[in-house]
């Protein structure tokens, strides 16, 4: 017999999202980016978007992103996902155009393209994802990773004296003009899923409504790389992470 | 009607062809000696007219990585800069390969190595011609002579982009981009549609439309048995370039005993130095490649069979010579005269450096 066979529609609490596709995913059980990638898939269906998306996959663990989600993608050179947004969003005005992008791809090499991107105030998404680590290429020190946190290439723990501090660049982003949603989120718990969906939403509509730039940062867990179970790994988020990148809104207008 | 005829620098010249030819994005960053080109597109504005976008971005790895998001959508992209800019955008020329993106990328070269000079130099064929960007891959190159065409060669360039799915580039040079010559501008095209855009460009990312598969624009394949086949694919489309799209200019080679081999500027160097060595009987012709890759590698071979030697003229230490030399076999003597770092040799110079090399008078 087929599990739909059994499950009547009004006892159904969860389905996959219509614009997931069954791939099978090649993230670490426990990782965030599964939940997040549901989320956008979520937020683009609700909002009617799907024939109007444009995603920009970054390198690093999302760099198969545009595996998962039927959407049309295009996948960036390493930092590169802001400057193809702005070219995208600019050629063609009236398409949702979102940038997916890890803690190194965004805040490390490609620096320049999202200050400068947001900036002139690109109409467009940013999904930040910052997990404080490279999880990709094994678990090598990030701009966001924090202090005395050991990575592979911080085996005694980040020397913020000689290896600089966690980059908080998401209040750098806010500083500027062109942004007018910078938010920190996580997605640890239901709620925290819930109020991601909120605010993926509103950058997505902010896109549309052509206000300027949205970055959603969302501060998650790497526990492969942090080399802990996945409830360990939200504990230690919580513990750890918050404190240096408190959730919340640095600007909503 | 009479033919419109303007007076202006090779580098105003691509950026009035641009706006006619219908290109939808310029992304480029001020470098000497091109940086006429974006600012005769802020002076044209043509956002308001065409509705081409032209932005100054932050970086020349900013502006490569722009062309490569607007390519992906099927827009006619370009970019331009002259040549440690273009080192900079090595990454993004290489990803626009491996996603087989077309696209028009203009150098007009200055001297290097490093920051250099900002006086005209051909010493960017070696980065142009066998790769640059990592990868095994190969960029259709355009070499102008003449500022009419430098406004010709943005068509040209964008129609074999797109023919093959594969980055153009126009390797021009400070001379030509700073000269003034008459022009003779293409007539307008207006821009093309989304709708044109998705039939002509079914692989492109537009957003996707019901019943069809999602779009993906990538250069990214970790499956060594796969990423083989792409890039068999990408070899076989350099094969038919090869034989099909070769250009190249002669100039009184019929009689010819000595050949010089120049492109670019140096081979309008070379037409005084023809007329002035046939004046002392000496029969020389001119053969100009005009793509430089796919490189005229047939003709010269056959030349081989008719000429006593070559002679190559560049802006450079030697390097186009070498692909002539691959083409002749061995047949005859190849030499090579040029000069370095920004100077340009006089037709003197290259008389003498025909008599001393080819027949050491």
């Amino acid at each position: 017999m087929n599990p739909s066979d059994i499950v009547s529609p009004e006892n159904l609490v969860y389905r996959k999202p219509e614009l997931m596709n069954d791939n099978h995913m090649h993230y670490c059980p426990g990782c965030s980016h599964g939940v997040v990638h549901k989320v956008i898939a979520e937020v683009i269906k609700e909002l009617g978007l799907q024939e109007k998306c444009i995603g920009v996959a970054p390198v690093g663990c999302a760099v198969f992103a545009y595996k998962y989600l039927d959407i049309d993608w295009q996948e960036a050179a390493h930092g590169r996902a802001p400057a193809l947004a702005t070219a995208i969003k600019r050629l063609l005005p009236d398409r949702m155009v979102f940038t997916y992008q890890g803690d190194g791809d965004l805040a490390a090499i490609g620096t320049a393209e999202t200050i400068h991107a947001a900036n002139r105030g690109e109409n467009i998404a940013i999904i930040f994802i910052n997990n404080a680590i490279y999880g990709m290429t094994g678990g090598q020190m990030a701009p966001t990773t924090l202090s005395k946190m050991v990575t592979s290439t911080s085996p005694d723990g980040r020397d913020v004296q000689t290896m600089g501090g966690p980059l908080k660049i998401l209040d750098m982003l806010a500083l500027l003009d062109g942004v007018c949603l910078a938010t920190r989120v996580s997605v640890h718990t239901a709620a925290a899923v819930k109020k991601t969906r909120r605010m993926v939403k509103l950058a997505f509509e902010n896109a549309m409504a052509g206000k300027g730039t949205s970055i959603v940062e969302v501060v998650s867990t790497c526990n492969a790389g942090w080399k802990m179970t996945p409830a360990a790994a939200n504990d230690w988020m919580v513990e750890n992470m918050f404190p240096v990148y408190p959730i919340g809104d640095l600007k909503n207008i | 009607m009479s033919e419109e005829i303007s007076l202006m620098k090779g580098n105003e010249a691509i950026a009035h062809a641009a706006i006619r030819y219908g290109v939808d994005g310029y992304f480029g960053y001020p470098i000497t000696p091109q940086s006429e080109i974006i600012e005769t597109l802020m002076e044209e504005a043509p956002w308001k007219t065409t509705g081409m976008v032209v932005l100054q971005a932050e970086s020349e790895v900013a502006a490569i990585n722009m062309v490569y998001g607007g390519a992906a959508c099927g827009k006619y992209s370009m970019t331009t800069s002259s040549s440690p800019g273009i080192s900079l955008k090595q990454e993004g020329i290489s990803y626009m390969a491996g996603a087989e993106l077309p696209c028009l990328i203009v150098n007009v070269q200055r001297g290097g190595p490093g920051l250099g000079t900002i006086q005209p130099s051909q010493a960017d064929y070696f980065q142009t011609v066998k790769g640059g960007g990592h990868g095994d891959y190969k960029l259709i190159t355009l070499a102008p002579n003449s500022v009419q065409e430098m406004a010709d060669f943005v068509a040209l360039g964008f129609e074999l982009a797109f023919k093959y799915r594969n980055p153009a580039m126009i390797l021009t040079d400070g001379v030509i981009g700073q000269m003034m010559e008459k022009v003779k501008l293409p007539e307008f095209r207006r821009r093309r549609t989304n709708e044109e855009v998705r039939a002509q460009c079914p692989w492109a990312t537009l957003g996707k439309i019901p019943g069809r598969e999602p779009n993906i624009i990538t250069s990214l394949e970790l499956d060594s048995a796969l990423m083989e086949k792409n890039n068999e694919r990408f070899q076989a489309k350099y094969r038919v370039l090869e034989e099909k799209e070769v250009l190249y200019e002669e100039t009184q080679c019929d009689d010819a005993d000595y050949l010089l081999v120049a492109f670019g500027s140096a081979a309008r160097i070379c037409l005084k130095t023809i007329e002035m060595a046939r004046e002392e009987g000496i029969k020389v012709g001119l053969l100009r490649p005009i793509t430089l890759w796919p490189f005229p590698t047939k003709v010269l071979n056959r030349y081989a069979d008719k000429v006593k030697g070559m002679l190559t003229v560049e802006l450079n230490a030697g390097q186009m010579v070498e692909d002539v030399r691959l083409a002749v076999e061995g047949k005859i003597p190849v030499k090579h005269y040029g000069r370095l770092g920004g100077i340009v040799p006089t037709p003197d110079n290259v008389l003498d450096a025909l008599k001393e090399k080819c027949f050491h008078r």
